[in-house]
């Protein structure tokens, strides 16, 4: 019997609570909108006659860059390794998940330290045939191949998702119905993992749209980095805010998108892990799929995880002093009380969304846990201004001293909480939907009160899923660029600002060190994610 | 003392009523049943008794002692009432003997009390299992086991067996009510399944639109049907068209039957139109017998092979239906034409709508 509980709405304490959650994601979005109450005529006109232009077409062309690109890659990989056989599927099968551990950034670097004029590429060219000229790699065309390589794995994860439940059972049914291999796939498989391949592209997407590092690196103008520019450069918010501003309206754009193809996932998930026989690839087509994912690998991680410890190896004696001690601190500092904010934040929104009985709840959860979607250089921004206000407001009142709260971690660890809150929230609130209710019930029947259930039955159940979302924030606050960079304090520069600053100087074998620091880390999330895909596939 | 007494509970969820006017009495040691079409407000009024679902009117008492009336309820956690969860609810991270202690709050006899619940439960064996690596009907038995632990003064079942297969269903129905009765225990079990309620209850509420039909023992349940309802729902049979000749007889197309109790009718305030009141009369499979030398006959419809028997369904003369059970050696075909006759001792008949 369905226990229908009573729906009528009735505002309680925990909904207020998940409301000033939502709101913080809301702020820096109605700040940055604001920028338009005010509207700087000279302003605007510059940025619309100068920068406007060329962000809007440099974004545009990135986008559908990445976008194809990640596709084809993503795609063809997902379905290689789901629903086909060839030689070393089971070792790609997890291992083309590790370039997630490469923060793009760092892997943009490698590309361009190897490939530019000075890299050893074209020095070895010149050596040895004189004169050469190859193509400019800090180009549209170098940034879209980095980033597709950097992110292609959140199309494979997914894609591979869809692929393994439905992809052989909709090809076989295909079959059955007259259709060859090839026509199965172009006209059943592949529609019908469309919700899904869309919702791993437009993740991709968002990143694309984030980024900073790469951009920087390669000297590409995009909105991130313009915001960058107005923020130090011209000291101007109000030129930051209303560039952050368009940048919401694309990422908006996305948010729909993406929301939309996971609410057609819902519908169009058809269950079980098929068991099915593969497809054997022989031959040919098994040397090409074998090669296509060992290429894809290598480009994407090998390759730059070896130049990155050749670049470090040489200098680790004298680069491993106290200032990169300094770096790693600030950077464990930083990432260790942003995970504990952020799992503190997700245990009280999941329990808000289990206890409340407001009909609401569902899209005040999601309205929180939007922030992943926004640029961190828009939430610096976003919190930024709020909090310099609030500042002068205590200066007001209560003298300079008060003033405390512009040169503290505040913006920044806030502005953590909203762009991570959903790595940390998805594994808590699945962690507690584990709690069933009767499960709390039966605790109750036998004589456990609020207190003694808490300790002895939701802790220990939820142990597991507060340690998985406290690492995974963990590590992706500790490859965060934009946000550090541009709210962090005096003196709390980290690994990730080392990287940056490195680069932006062209020293590639100092940036190397620090980067190989966070990329050891983010290995640590691929494994969490590729124990869960085994437990999910037997 | 642990009597189980509603007086005239109802709870509605908005405009709709859960359950409207309980009332019902479960005497200490009884094992009592709320069996009913899944809707009818069994689960609701099980949670009311447990503590999880508040009341809008009447009175639950537990022993005398006042648990839940409107506006105000004794919390769960202190009404020492054990619950069997549908889906069990087990601790996953508790192994069996620590799920069946969880309950235990004083240390002191906890290990004892482990021990003899576990050989209670025939689960010895597994006490350091942990509930994944159970099949389900064991599962199902900690669950009992936890549940009993504690002592509690009534235990509530929640579709306890709907989890199991047919088979596992039957023998653990047998097995719980052991069970059951060596912890001389108070318990109230809700279930749709009439063989499970047949199978282990001693009283049977048989609930509908958040009512109780009938609150009465298995047999005359099944024999003595108080409604329409009650006769439908539980156990197999028709309903033939009869008129009443006296208060003991009522006139059907197979015959004149003659009741030990007064017809039904009758007790339903239709005493003007006693003689002559057309009815609906309850024939069971059981009532109707095969009997080769019997001028009465009625052609085989339809036939189901239930191994010792069959279940025939026959189409009398006057193109009614009925249905009669038989040996199986009596081997009819479809359409054949078979003699029958009737044994029927209390005549069940509600006055036609």
């Amino acid at each position: 019997m369905p226990q229908a509980r009573p729906r009528t709405w009735r505002p309680d304490g925990w909904l207020a609570l998940a409301l000033a959650i939502a709101a913080l994601v809301l702020i820096p979005v109605a700040v940055t909108l604001a920028a338009f109450a005010h509207p700087q005529a000279e302003l605007l006109a510059h940025l619309a006659e100068f920068v406007l232009p060329e962000l809007v077409a440099n974004t545009l062309w990135l986008g559908a860059g990445v976008a194809v690109g990640v596709g084809v890659i993503g795609v063809s990989l997902a379905w290689l390794t789901a629903v086909c056989e060839f030689p070393g599927r089971r070792f790609f099968n997890w291992a083309l998940l590790l370039p997630l551990a490469l923060p793009a950034y760092v892997l943009g670097f490698v590309v361009i330290g190897l490939l530019d004029f000075s890299g050893p590429l074209q020095s070895a060219l010149r050596a040895a045939f004189g004169p050469v000229v190859l193509p400019q790699i800090r180009s549209r065309f170098g940034v879209i191949v980095t980033l597709s390589l950097a992110l292609y794995p959140y199309v494979y994860l997914i894609a591979r998702n869809a692929f393994a439940t439905q992809g052989a059972v909709a090809l076989e049914a295909a079959q059955s119905l007259g259709h060859s291999r090839r026509a199965g796939f172009f006209r059943v498989a592949l529609p019908m993992a469309r919700p899904w391949i869309a919702a791993g592209v437009m993740l991709a997407l968002m990143e694309t749209l984030a980024d900073f590092g790469t951009m920087a690196v390669f000297n590409y103008d995009t909105f991130t980095t313009a915001i960058y520019k107005a923020w130090f450069s011209l000291f101007s918010l109000p030129a930051a805010a209303q560039l952050a501003s368009i940048l919401i309206a694309f990422v908006l754009a996305m948010v729909v998108i993406e929301q939309r193809s996971r609410a057609a996932m819902r519908y169009g998930a058809v269950g079980r892990a098929a068991h099915t026989r593969r497809i054997r690839l022989s031959g040919a087509s098994a040397v090409l799929a074998s090669g296509w994912a060992g290429a894809v690998l290598t480009l994407a991680f090998i390759v730059p995880v070896t130049q990155l410890a050749l670049w470090a190896l040489p200098i680790l004696g004298e680069d491993l002093d106290a200032r990169y001690w300094g770096f790693f601190r600030h950077s464990l500092v930083l990432a260790g009380s942003g995970a504990l904010l952020v799992v503190a934040t997700s245990v009280l929104l999941a329990y808000a969304g289990r206890e409340s009985r407001s009909p609401g709840m569902p899209w005040v959860q999601r309205v929180a846990t939007l922030g992943y979607a926004f640029p961190g250089a828009v939430l610096a921004v976003g919190l930024y201004i709020p909090v310099a206000w609030l500042d002068n407001l205590l200066i007001d009142r209560f003298g300079a001293a008060a003033g405390v709260l512009k040169g503290s971690l505040v913006v920044m660890l806030l502005a953590y909480l909203v762009r991570f809150l959903a790595v940390g929230f998805g594994p808590v609130d699945s962690g507690l939907q584990r709690i069933t209710r009767s499960i709390d019930d039966a605790a109750r029947s036998l004589g456990h009160t609020l207190r003694t259930r808490l300790a002895r039955v939701h802790l220990p159940m939820l142990r597991a899923s507060l340690v998985t979302a406290a690492t995974l924030t963990f590590v992706d606050i500790m490859k965060e660029m934009p946000i550090t960079l541009m709210t962090r304090p005096f003196g709390w520069d980290t690994l990730a600002v080392r990287v940056f600053e490195m680069t932006s100087e062209g020293q590639w074998e100092r940036a190397a060190l620090p980067a190989l620091a966070i990329v050891i880390a983010g290995i640590i999330p691929v494994m969490i994610l590729t124990a869960h895909g085994d437990r999910a596939h037997g | 003392m642990a009597d189980v007494v509603l007086d005239s509970v109802s709870q509605s969820y908005g405009a709709r009523a859960v359950i409207s006017d309980l009332s019902f009495t479960l005497p200490q040691g009884v094992i009592g049943c709320l069996l009913g079409p899944s809707g009818c407000g069994k689960t609701t009024a099980l949670r009311a008794i447990a503590g999880f679902e508040p009341i809008q009117s009447g009175t639950i008492r537990v022993g005398g002692e006042l648990m839940s009336r409107p506006g105000w309820m004794l919390p769960a956690e202190k009404r020492a009432i054990g619950m069997v969860f549908q889906d069990y609810a087990l601790f996953p991270h508790l192994t069996v003997a620590e799920n069946i202690a969880f309950g235990l709050a004083r240390p002191a006899g906890r290990a004892a009390r482990v021990a003899e619940l576990l050989a209670l439960v025939g689960l010895e064996a597994h006490a350091h299992s942990y509930p994944h690596q159970l099949s389900g009907g064991q599962q199902q038995r900690v669950a009992l086991a936890r549940a009993l632990a504690p002592r509690p003064r009534v235990l509530l079942m929640d579709e306890p067996f709907s989890n199991l297969d047919v088979e596992l269903r039957e023998r653990l129905s047998l097995e719980v009510r052991d069970i059951l009765r060596r912890e001389a225990t108070t318990a109230l079990i809700v279930t749709h399944d009439q063989n499970e309620a047949f199978a282990l209850a001693d009283w049977i509420g048989v609930m509908h639109d958040g009512r109780i039909q009938q609150w009465d023992t298995p047999y005359r349940l099944y024999h003595e049907p108080a409604n329409r309802f009650v006769a439908d729902f539980v156990g197999q049979g028709v309903l033939l068209e009869g008129r009443v000749v006296n208060e003991h007889q009522v006139e059907i197309e197979l015959g004149v039957l003659n009741g030990k109790i007064p017809v039904a009718c009758a007790a339903q305030g239709c005493d003007a139109c006693v003689r002559d009141c057309r009815v609906d009369v309850l024939i069971r499979p059981d009532d109707i017998i095969h009997d080769d030398a019997s001028p009465l006959v009625a052609e085989v419809e339809n036939k189901a092979f239930r191994g010792a028997e069959f279940l025939y369904t026959l189409r009398l003369p006057s193109g009614q239906r009925a249905l009669s059970l038989v040996p199986s050696h009596h081997d009819h075909a479809i359409g054949e034409k078979i003699g029958i006759r009737l044994a029927v001792d209390h005549v069940i008949a509600f006055p036609r709508p």
